[in-house]
């Protein structure tokens, strides 16, 4: 196992220096920003990855609170199978296309409603028990992570470009930081609360703030914002040698997000691991002391 | 457009807030196994 993590992070680093080649060498200078549009390479492959990441915590959250019970594990799966199939259906009608953005495609919202179904099913058989909460807490801790760098790269970019670091009250903007507020606070409340219910409460919290990542991603689809429109799959137009540069970016930092996901989910294994050795061991004492407390109690009588 | 030094600030601070994530986690994972030889020891 360690040796193949060894040549697969060998692997991404190769695949993640081509990418940076790519974004630096390759795709060409564009015409009104120069060349720090190039920020887009690390700054929306980077968005692309932490809302995949909050969406697998979505889903493995909503998951482990569907376990808690069997007839609410059923019922969940029925509304997931039909979310998958109406969603689909319903794309396709020229009613429910004409409340579409410009320029968002049907085949898009389609996939994309599709994954729902597909991640629930394939993250259960994956994940069983315990290890579904897990992967919520890696999803989201790596998340943050990615989201971080959002955040940073976005007023670097924005301040040579529009003037100025941050627009206050822009709709984009501001969702994108209430939403790392949000998984900030998810990993606050794993890491500081002892209370036997904080995953399930975690859960709850993280459904929730999935809710946030519709609202940061069609922000500029609906509202006017300093943000720039979307220029794929919105109707902008991107040279194509840039959007294959954007494309093979986003491939490098995923499987570079693989490999941090799988090294944080190692790592909570190891950590539970340990939490039950030690309370094994805690057990182990407490019962050798009850044994060696009997006698001294009979000869007390 | 003297935009170069803010292209190289992005790329920097991203592999600095990465780097500094697998710093913390390679601190907690020897931070863990060194409790667990730890109870291994007192068992």
């Amino acid at each position: 196992m360690k040796k193949l993590f060894l040549i697969l992070a060998g692997l991404t680093a190769l695949f993640l220096a081509y990418a940076t080649y790519l974004a630096l060498k390759v795709a060409p200078t564009d015409a009104l920003q120069g060349d720090v549009y190039r920020i887009i390479y690390y700054h929306v492959p980077s968005a692309w990855t932490a809302f995949l990441l909050f969406f697998i915590n979505f889903i493995a959250s909503v998951q482990y609170l569907a376990r808690t019970k069997a007839s609410l594990q059923k019922a969940v799966q029925w509304v997931v199978i039909a979310i998958g199939v109406i969603g689909v259906i319903a794309t396709f009608l020229p009613q429910v296309q004409a409340l579409l953005p410009t320029g968002m495609r049907p085949s898009a919202v389609a996939t994309t409603v599709l994954a729902i179904p597909a991640f629930y099913f394939l993250l259960g058989w994956k994940f069983p028990g315990d290890r579904m909460d897990m992967l919520a807490l890696t999803a989201a801790e790596v998340g943050v992570v990615f989201c971080t760098i959002v955040l940073v790269t976005g007023p670097i970019w924005a301040r040579p470009v529009w003037g100025i670091w941050w627009a206050p009250g822009d709709i984009r903007l501001t969702s994108t930081l209430v939403l790392w507020l949000i998984y900030v606070s998810y990993l606050v409340l794993r890491r500081f609360s002892n209370s036997a219910q904080t995953q399930i409460i975690a859960a709850a919290l993280a459904v929730f703030g999935a809710l946030d990542v519709p609202l940061v991603y069609f922000s500029i689809w609906f509202f006017r914002t300093q943000h720039p429109q979307p220029v794929i799959g919105g109707g902008g137009s991107m040279d194509p040698r840039m959007l294959h540069t954007l494309l093979i970016s986003w491939m490098a930092f995923l499987c570079f997000a693989f490999l941090v996901c799988w090294s944080r989910f190692r790592l909570e294994l190891l950590k539970r691991e340990a939490e039950q050795a030690e309370a094994m061991e805690s057990l182990v004492g407490a019962g050798t002391a009850a044994k060696a407390s009997v006698p001294l109690s009979r000869s007390a009588r | 457009m003297n935009s170069f030094k803010f292209l190289v600030a992005a790329y920097v601070a991203t592999w600095l807030i990465h780097t500094f994530y697998i710093g913390t986690l390679f601190s907690r994972y020897r931070r863990l196994r060194q409790s667990l030889k730890e109870l291994g020891k007192r068992k």
